[in-house]
């Protein structure tokens, strides 16, 4: 098929392929993301508790993760998790722990800033009925946490799906990996990238279409 | 009082009938087994002092309105009572348990104290019954049959019998005090702490908050009250204290207060507040 | 795990050589695109909050363009795909005359990109800048040119600060991926390291120092720049 002179068709016959690469993107963007939530869910409530030498920790880990590129974090678990396991290891493995790790970081600071948000007095009525710290939590502060940050959480995943194109760099094979390499083996680099283009604007308009309509307001409480 | 007399020989000492108030007059810090004992309690607050050494006993079943000015730490004060605010000195005890002693102290002891905040603080995102009910299933242990049957009750008798179902967002301020009360008393308290509890509320719903705590005071509830509501504390309190930055500056009987404060600053307080 | 450590390497040549053009080449492609990000981003963002329908749905389609897009994908489109689409001879010059044609495009994509970011934070800005403001300054006959330039962005721009910081140091971290068209910044030089000598935690460790030392010096000038310019009592729920 061809559009002003651009082969299309080149799309066409790739796509098994390209889908096999987009599944991919959206796999690691899925794990990347609970496990992401999960650690940060857990930084962030040590770093609101009162251990001060647990809350440092937390910090400088979220920090650090926060101040350097993704890129380098994934040569460095690339490079690191072989030799820490003493054998090989595909790049997938060590791409999860990567991204899981770096996911975390960022999502400790929405959480972090959505705890925060909570109106002291939330806490302390939880406090002055004989709740404790992990009981205020879960049935007073979290509750309400949450609703306000699912917004931010989902724009997070909508960013976390465009870093996996990342994973270019050591090759595997996600949507963004497969696009370039029939890009390049075909030679036909201005339909393949702009096919890719089109992917990508279409399923992260949609995420940030679903989050816009998530934080309108008049939504019950 | 009952004079005996000894049958054998006269005791030169007079053995009285003893009551709570009797034994107060009678001796100097006359009070055995009271709800609340402070005594030098000192707090500072980056720099500042909250709290110049307070001392305050209150006994059960009194009814204590605590006032001054804004500043004076009255919320400090009655934060320290159960463990919300921490102090620096001084010894702090709620009936009968130490307050800084262990956590799991702390946190049966705030069980056994309701409080009732300026801002109501009920959970926004749980339904009046779900307020009432959270902290008697998960701190009580009760079971959900009798942590809703005490509810619905508690509801009715503060007035609100038909809101079980609503979203404290669709109540107005003087309901969502007067839930917030319900909420305190499911916990079968030994006492209440009031933190400003009308403050927050328009003028024409502070009454129906006042009339839910009167008739707590009659039926003989141990009540700590901040508050700027004077007809309250004439109405219903045994005894007024005065705090003027962070010392108690005077307590006295309530009608003593109202008709003689000693201390100057008191006078000034009453004289300004009275006047509206 | 066995692995022998050799942390000298990073002070030998050409390995520290290779360090040092690295950091230049992420300093002068970052500091480039931020400049190119606030220019743009500063214009896409006061027409998008213009009184007329047109322009502001044309702010959102940029926005939306640039947002939802890798960067990675971004910069392919600018190095591969535009100098094939663009006519006749400024496509030929692209490609063949332009020197360093990939440090160019990294700026350019990296610039644009951030544009997007820049131009949302600034109209949140505006938007923050209460209506009584702009009317006041209309009141007293200022042009709408003048009444952005000299009421609204002012403020804008102090209330949008702390956020402004952060997509900051995003730019130096998005300046990795300048690597992946062949430009040899900082991350791209520590792998050649690690390639060359097998001392990947050494060399990883390297960039990841440099990364953290320009976080801190970026996070710290732009504290001192948000506390200089702070009006009083406004520094806001930031603080």
């Amino acid at each position: 098929m061809t559009i002003a002179g651009l082969d299309f068709g080149v799309i066409q016959r790739a796509l098994p392929f390209l889908l096999e690469g987009l599944a991919l993107s959206f796999f690691l963007t899925a794990v990347a993301m609970l496990g992401g939530i999960v650690l940060g869910l857990a930084l962030a409530v040590v770093r609101l508790s009162g251990w001060k030498v647990a809350a440092i920790l937390a910090a400088g880990y979220v920090n650090g993760f926060r101040a350097i590129p993704l890129v380098l974090v994934i040569f460095w678990f690339y490079f690191l998790v072989p030799l820490a396991l003493g054998h090989s290891v595909g790049a997938l493995q060590s791409v999860i722990i990567a991204f899981i790790l770096f996911e975390a970081a960022y999502y400790s600071e929405i959480f972090r800033a959505g705890l925060k948000s909570i109106r002291p007095g939330q806490w302390q009525a939880a406090y002055a009925s004989g709740l404790v710290y992990f009981q205020a939590l879960r049935f007073v502060i979290l509750p309400q946490a949450l609703r306000n940050m699912m917004p931010l959480m989902i724009t997070q995943a909508v960013v976390l799906f465009q870093d996996t194109s990342l994973v270019y760099v050591i090759s595997l094979r996600d949507f963004m990996t497969s696009v370039s390499i029939v890009a390049n083996r075909d030679n036909r680099q201005i339909e393949t990238y702009l096919f890719a283009a089109l992917v990508y604007f279409v399923v992260c308009a949609i995420g940030v279409a679903s989050a816009k309509r998530l934080s309108a307001p008049g939504r019950a409480a | 009082m009952i004079k005996a007399s000894t049958p054998a020989f006269r005791s030169p000492v007079e053995i009285v009938q003893i009551t709570p108030a009797a034994r107060a007059a009678a001796t100097d810090s006359g009070h055995s087994n009271p709800m609340v004992a402070i005594s030098g309690l000192y707090k500072s607050y980056g720099g500042f002092e909250v709290l110049k050494g307070c001392n305050l006993v209150v006994d059960r079943g009194e009814v204590v309105v605590i006032c001054g000015p804004s500043g004076s730490g009255k919320s400090t004060l009655i934060k320290c009572m159960n463990g919300l605010q921490p102090f620096d000195r001084g010894s702090l005890a709620v009936d009968g348990v130490a307050v800084g002693d262990r956590v799991s102290d702390m946190t049966r002891l705030r069980a056994r104290i309701g409080m009732v905040f300026q801002h109501f603080e009920l959970y926004p995102h749980l339904t009046v019954l779900q307020n009432i009910c959270l902290a008697q299933v998960h701190v009580l242990k009760r079971s959900k049959g009798d942590a809703q049957a005490k509810a619905r009750a508690l509801l009715a008798r503060v007035g609100l019998p038909d809101k079980e179902r609503a979203y404290p967002a669709q109540l107005s301020g003087g309901q969502q005090q007067r839930v917030a009360i319900a909420r305190a008393l499911a916990m079968d308290p030994v006492a209440m702490l009031f933190d400003e509890p009308t403050s927050a509320l328009d003028p024409e719903m502070i009454g129906e908050v006042l009339a839910v705590m009167l008739e707590l005071a009659r039926d003989g509830m141990t009540m700590i009250v901040v508050t700027h509501e004077m007809g309250f504390a004439r109405k219903a309190a045994d005894r007024v204290v005065f705090m003027d930055r962070g010392a108690i500056v005077e307590t006295a009987p309530t009608k003593q207060f109202f008709d003689a404060p000693r201390a100057e600053r008191a006078q000034l307080f009453l004289s300004r507040i009275l006047s509206h | 795990m066995n692995y022998s450590w050799n942390w000298s390497i990073l002070i030998q040549q050409p390995y520290l050589g290779w360090l040092i053009s690295g950091l230049e080449l992420t300093l002068v492609i970052s500091l480039s695109a931020w400049v190119l990000a606030l220019i743009a981003g500063t214009l896409v963002g006061v027409v998008g909050t213009l009184p007329h329908r047109l322009p502001r749905a044309l702010a959102v389609i940029y926005v939306g363009l640039f947002r939802n897009v890798p960067l990675l994908l971004q910069l392919f489109l600018w190095f591969f795909v535009v100098p094939e689409l663009v006519p006749g001879g400024w496509g030929h010059w692209l490609k063949r005359d332009l020197p360093f044609p990939e440090f160019w495009t990294s700026i350019l994509a990296l610039g644009l990109f951030t544009s997007a970011r820049v131009a949302v934070q600034v109209g949140s800005g505006i938007t923050a800048v209460s209506r009584a403001q702009r009317m006041a300054a209309f009141a007293s006959g200022m042009s709408v040119a003048q009444t952005y330039r000299l009421v609204l962005l002012p403020q804008a721009f102090r209330i949008v600060l702390p956020p402004l910081t952060s997509d900051f140091l995003t730019v130096f971290k998005n300046s990795s991926l300048a690597l992946t068209i062949g430009v040899f910044e900082l991350t791209a030089q520590s792998r050649q390291i690690e390639s060359f000598t097998f001392q990947g935690f050494e060399a990883f460790t390297a960039a990841t120092l440099v990364y953290l030392v320009i976080a801190l010096l970026v996070t710290f000038f732009m504290r001192a720049l948000e506390r200089r310019v702070s009006l009083p009592d406004s520094m806001g729920a930031a603080s």
